[in-house]
């Protein structure tokens, strides 16, 4: 079971994507590269947001083109924007089970479930408003996890918080996609939370997205795009 | 190969905006096949064609210009029955115009408010009648939507924006920069472009205040090549040309327009900063001044008709409960259209599904009313049709405005929440119930508010097709005023004043409660 | 919307009479203030219908832009509120048939020849005023155009109006070639020129304006409805232009009998007697005594203007132009 980018290519006018490589299924993976690289290019062709000019992806062997996003063996989170803010905290998790919330009252329990998985035991009828970041941040992982899907996409999730409240996000992310035996994708700005989450490391530089290599030998002997990146 | 597969599924909104491209240049075309071809036009047309353009510029510029202070007057303070002037502001735009042209003359006329006091301080008279007049009416009627569109565009700013703004120690001028210049430059042709198109088809306004043939419009034009002329081919060359020039505004106005990529932000409850100082009074005098300009002849007809509502005719009351049944039949049609419209154009920018969508704003009336009735006729026993096609015809004539609300919302939806729900899976109706409705609830209330007020004021259709037993309340009022019956007229005016503005209030407040 | 299209003009369709019942329809084309609750339309109804065991249906609108868009597969048995400006345009349509009435009994103040399109009710253009606002109105044509122009008016658009299309023929009847002159000096003192007869009137009531482009019929409306005798037609010695309302019956009717029989009802006392307090005018054959008191007091022109229906339309597009150049000056 592996992530596959077949020959892919996305053009728009004067930008050029290309991803041409495996990812290892259950590795947990951070995306690097300067900012305007194509990072997010990466995750949103993943998620099915935009789609290729050539070539293919695959999970499982099997070409995700003909899926549309919902139906992508795929969780993405965001920056913001993961919660909508008109619906409670569990309708939010609910979403993950049934788009069109009509919960089976086992469905409701898991809900639940996921909510105290969380830390959130109790706060499911409130809105985002009445909740914090860090709470925010649970709510959308605890959809995360009642999705079970295998493939976690994070493009700079959690970027707006603190660094502990930063770091219990990620280590909650990892507990979950440990869990399930997810793969998870991380874009990230931060050195240091791609040391501390990940095993792997995707350098995308100029629009190119490069094999993933060892983390620990990534950082040790950067290649040029990536000492760029460091400074 | 996969590049453009989402754009080539078939969508609702592509489908309402082709049905409704198709029958307003369809009714033109079987128009003109009816009159065996177009005929040329005199040089008194090409004189109004210039006229049109000239008050529709200057009352287009006019409204937006001062559109913009009021509304960022009342976006960023707050003072007690704000909500309540922030509704009756709106009044003059959903006012029938021949019960506005009344309150303005009462206001502005040579024995109104206003020169009566020029008098008393021994100031020359102002005339509201020729070229002035025109304007003057324009602003009154497209002053409140323009601040409706700018003032709701504001209120979507999320007030975090604002606290960022203010805890970067943003002064006025640098909220006006960073803030407020790209939101203008987003939603400002928008409602130029609204408020020039109405003014292109405006036509009693000119009419009744116009002064005669130095302020006629291409909508008088046509009206006189149908009723004086009875020369259809004329009406419908005259019937392309505000077509052309409204398509060709439309196209402008799209080249001008820029995204100014506000975010979404979490729905908390905070008004914008509200500098102090002179801003202040200067803000205070802003809302006095509009208050005033757009209020005083509302008041003044209720003031004359009022009294008069109590002995109206028995008639009148039974086209009053037809009046509203067909509006309200009639807002359901115009958001059934509209929202898969303004979905379609928030998922990509199709100029094509806009400019349709913008149609019905520059379509004649008199060209769309008559060309309905030769094709119904060729078709169909148009017997039992009056009510029926009222009702379609009002609802495709509200759709614009109702637009206008809608795709500015849709889009921050779309670019918000879009990849969320995609990847959710959130599709159709589940969609529409669990995301769709809720985010757009304040501008589908205020479309819908829009739609009914229009539809309850509307004469236009009616008269081309209703016969005398299916008179509706405006229908009614002109039959009043015809028959020397000025005052049980105004007291019409006034109910029907009282009912497009009580529809619009209850569904703008659906919208936000 | 704000394309309020007037009621008097809708060139297209309303409901069609419902299904057949069981006594035959007579449909007539009408102005809608005429089938108006205020128009003299639902007792002409209730009189005709008493009578002639049938439906009488108005279908209202815009009477002869309709039978021109309709040609031969109009509905329409009989049409009833034609003006003269229309009458060239619709005998051409070769549509109509004869009357069959004897205008010689006419008691119009012109004689009436035509065999097609039968006046059921007249009266003269005029300016109106009110005596508490306006002391001394212009006592001619001449003093009018010679008034300061601080004496303002209100007129209707010849483009829009029967009544303003009549004003153009009232002052080309007077001036003849000085017509655009006299337009000229009139220019100054109108205030507005309006789409139709009732937002003039409107500005008048309002206050607006000194005189009103009416006819010399309104002040009885607001004597009689009103007890009103402060509004007056001012008369002019130069005369006034003849302002009649015609009916007539279609060559293709398939209720020939009965548009005949309404051919004959209009001029019948019943009809007669009722038009001058249903639609504010002179009826076309009733003897002066037998009018209401009101009209009987009402001031009466020395000399009654009319051209003849050719005459009016070879003038009618050159007069136009005179007008929109001396306006437009």
């Amino acid at each position: 079971m592996s992530l596959r980018f077949d020959g892919l290519e996305a053009v728009w006018d004067d930008f050029i994507f290309s991803a041409d490589f495996d990812v290892p299924a259950g590795a947990p993976v951070a995306v690097m590269g300067p900012s305007g690289s194509g990072k997010t290019t990466l995750l949103s062709l993943v998620a099915g947001f935009l789609t290729p000019t050539r070539g293919r992806i695959l999970w499982d062997g099997r070409d995700l083109g003909p899926l549309p996003p919902g139906a992508r063996p795929v969780s993405i989170l965001f920056q913001d924007q993961n919660l909508f803010p008109h619906l409670t905290a569990a309708q939010n998790v609910g979403l993950g089970l049934r788009p069109d919330l009509r919960l089976s009252p086992a469905q409701r329990h898991s809900v639940e479930g996921a909510l105290a998985a969380v830390g959130l035991e109790g706060l499911g009828a409130r809105r985002p408003a009445q909740l914090s970041g860090g709470q925010q941040g649970r709510v959308a992982l605890a959809r995360v996890l009642l999705r079970e899907r295998p493939l976690l996409l994070l493009d700079e999730a959690f970027a707006a918080l603190g660094p502990a409240l930063k770091d219990e996000m990620l280590d909650l992310v990892g507990s979950i996609a440990d869990r399930s035996g997810a793969t998870v994708l991380m874009v990230t700005h931060d050195p240091a939370d791609a040391r501390r989450f990940a095993e792997l490391g995707i350098v995308v530089a100029d629009g190119r997205a490069h094999p993933p290599q060892e983390i620990g030998a990534l950082f040790a002997d950067p290649p040029a795009a990536l000492r760029a990146w460091l400074g | 190969m996969a590049a453009r597969l989402h754009a080539l599924r078939p969508s609702p909104g592509a489908a309402v905006a082709g049905g409704l491209a198709a029958l307003i240049l369809g009714t033109l075309g079987a128009v003109a096949w009816e009159a065996r071809g177009l005929s040329g036009l005199t040089q008194w047309d090409l004189r109004a064609v210039w006229f049109t353009l000239w008050q529709a510029a200057v009352s287009a510029t006019l409204s937006v210009a001062l559109a913009i202070p009021v509304a960022r007057a009342l976006a960023r303070r707050r003072f007690p029955a704000r909500g309540a002037l922030v509704l009756l502001l709106g009044a003059p735009f959903i006012l029938p115009t021949i019960v506005a042209i009344f309150g303005l003359v009462a206001m502005f006329g040579r024995s109104g408010w206003i020169n009566a006091g020029l008098a008393a301080l021994g100031l020359p008279e102002i005339s509201i009648y020729g070229a002035q007049g025109v304007v003057l009416a324009n602003l009154f009627f497209n002053l409140p939507l323009a601040t409706r569109l700018i003032l709701q565009a504001w209120q979507s700013v999320p007030a975090e924006r604002f606290r960022l703004a203010a805890s970067l120690g943003f002064g006025p001028r640098d909220i006006a920069r960073h803030l407020e210049r790209p939101l203008l430059r987003e939603v400002a042709p928008g409602a130029w472009l609204a408020v020039f198109l109405i003014c292109l088809t405006s036509f009693t306004v000119a009419l009744a205040l116009g002064g005669g043939p130095r302020a006629t419009t291409v909508e008088l034009a046509i009206y006189q090549a149908f009723r004086f002329d009875a020369d259809p081919g004329r009406a419908a060359s005259l019937g392309l040309v505000q077509v052309a020039l409204s398509l060709a505004a439309l196209a402008l106005a799209g080249r001008a327009a820029a995204p100014a990529g506000f975010g979404a932000g979490l729905d908390r409850e905070a008004p914008g900063p509200a500098p102090p100082g002179w801003r202040g009074w200067a803000d205070a005098a802003v809302i006095l001044l509009a208050a005033g300009f757009l209020l005083g002849p509302v008041g003044a007809v209720i003031g004359s008709g009022l009294p008069r509502i109590g002995s109206l005719p028995e008639t009148v009351w039974a086209a009053t409960a037809r009046s509203v049944g067909m509006a309200l039949t009639s807002t359901a049609l115009t958001i059934a259209l509209a929202l898969p419209l303004a979905l379609a154009l928030a998922r990509g920018r199709r100029l094509w599904i806009e400019a349709a969508g913008m149609l019905p704003l520059v379509a004649s009336p008199l060209v769309l009313g008559t060309g309905l009735f030769l094709i119904l006729s060729h078709a169909v026993p148009v017997s039992g049709l009056a009510i029926p096609v009222t009702i379609a015809v009002n609802a495709i004539m509200a759709l614009p405005f109702a637009l206008r609300a809608l795709i500015p919302a849709s889009r921050t939806l779309e670019a918000d929440y879009g990849r969320l729900a995609a990847s959710l899976g959130l599709a159709g109706a589940a969609r529409l119930r669990l995301l769709t409705l809720p985010r757009l609830r304040g501008p589908l209330g205020f479309g819908a508010g829009l739609a009914a007020a229009l539809a309850m004021g509307d004469l236009g259709v009616i008269a081309l097709f209703g016969d005398t037993r299916t008179a509706t309340l405006p229908l009614m009022l002109y039959q009043l005023m015809g028959s020397y019956r000025l005052a049980d007229a105004a007291g019409a005016a006034v109910l029907l004043m009282g009912l497009s503005l009580g529809l619009f209030w209850l569904f703008d407040r659906g919208g936000r409660a | 919307m704000r394309h309020a299209i007037p009621a008097a003009l809708a060139v297209a369709a309303m409901a069609l009479p419902a299904a057949a019942q069981e006594r035959p329809e007579l449909t007539a084309y009408a102005p809608d203030y005429f089938a108006s609750d205020w128009g003299p339309g639902p007792r002409i109804e209730a009189g005709f219908e008493a009578a002639c065991n049938c439906d009488l249906v108005f279908v209202t609108g815009d009477v002869l832009p309709r039978l021109l868009l309709e040609g031969e597969s109009t509905r329409a048995d009989v049409v009833i509120g034609l003006n003269t400006d229309q009458t060239a345009r619709a005998r051409a349509t070769g549509l109509f048939a004869p009357h069959r009435q004897d205008t010689a009994a006419l008691t119009m103040p012109v004689a009436w020849t035509d065999d097609i399109f039968l006046p059921f009710n007249w009266s003269e253009l005029a300016f109106v005023y009110d005596e508490t606002r306006l002391a001394t109105p212009p006592e001619s044509f001449a003093a009018l155009l010679d008034a300061p122009d601080t004496l303002k008016i209100a007129l209707q658009d010849p483009r829009s109006s029967s009544a303003g299309l009549a004003m153009l023929l009232w002052v080309k009847h007077i001036y003849g070639d000085g017509a655009e002159a006299a337009w000229a000096k009139l220019a100054p003192k109108v205030l507005t020129v309006t789409r139709g007869w009732s937002e003039a009137y409107g500005l008048f009531t309002d206050g607006e304006v000194d005189m009103v482009l009416s006819y010399t019929t309104s002040p009885a409306y607001h004597v009689i409805a009103e007890g009103d005798t402060t509004k007056h037609a001012a008369i002019f010695p130069e005369g006034h232009y003849l302002y009649t309302e015609l009916a007539a019956q279609l060559a293709g009717s398939d209720q020939p009998e009965l548009a005949q029989a309404f051919m004959d009802y209009i001029l019948s006392p019943d009809f007669q007697g009722m038009i001058a307090e249903a639609n504010w005018s002179y009826p076309a054959k009733l003897p002066p005594e037998d009018l209401p008191q009101a009209f009987r007091d009402l001031p009466r022109p020395a000399t009654t203007l009319f051209y003849s229906e050719a005459e009016a339309e070879a003038l009618r597009q050159p007069a136009l132009d005179e007008w929109l150049r001396a306006f437009t000056r």
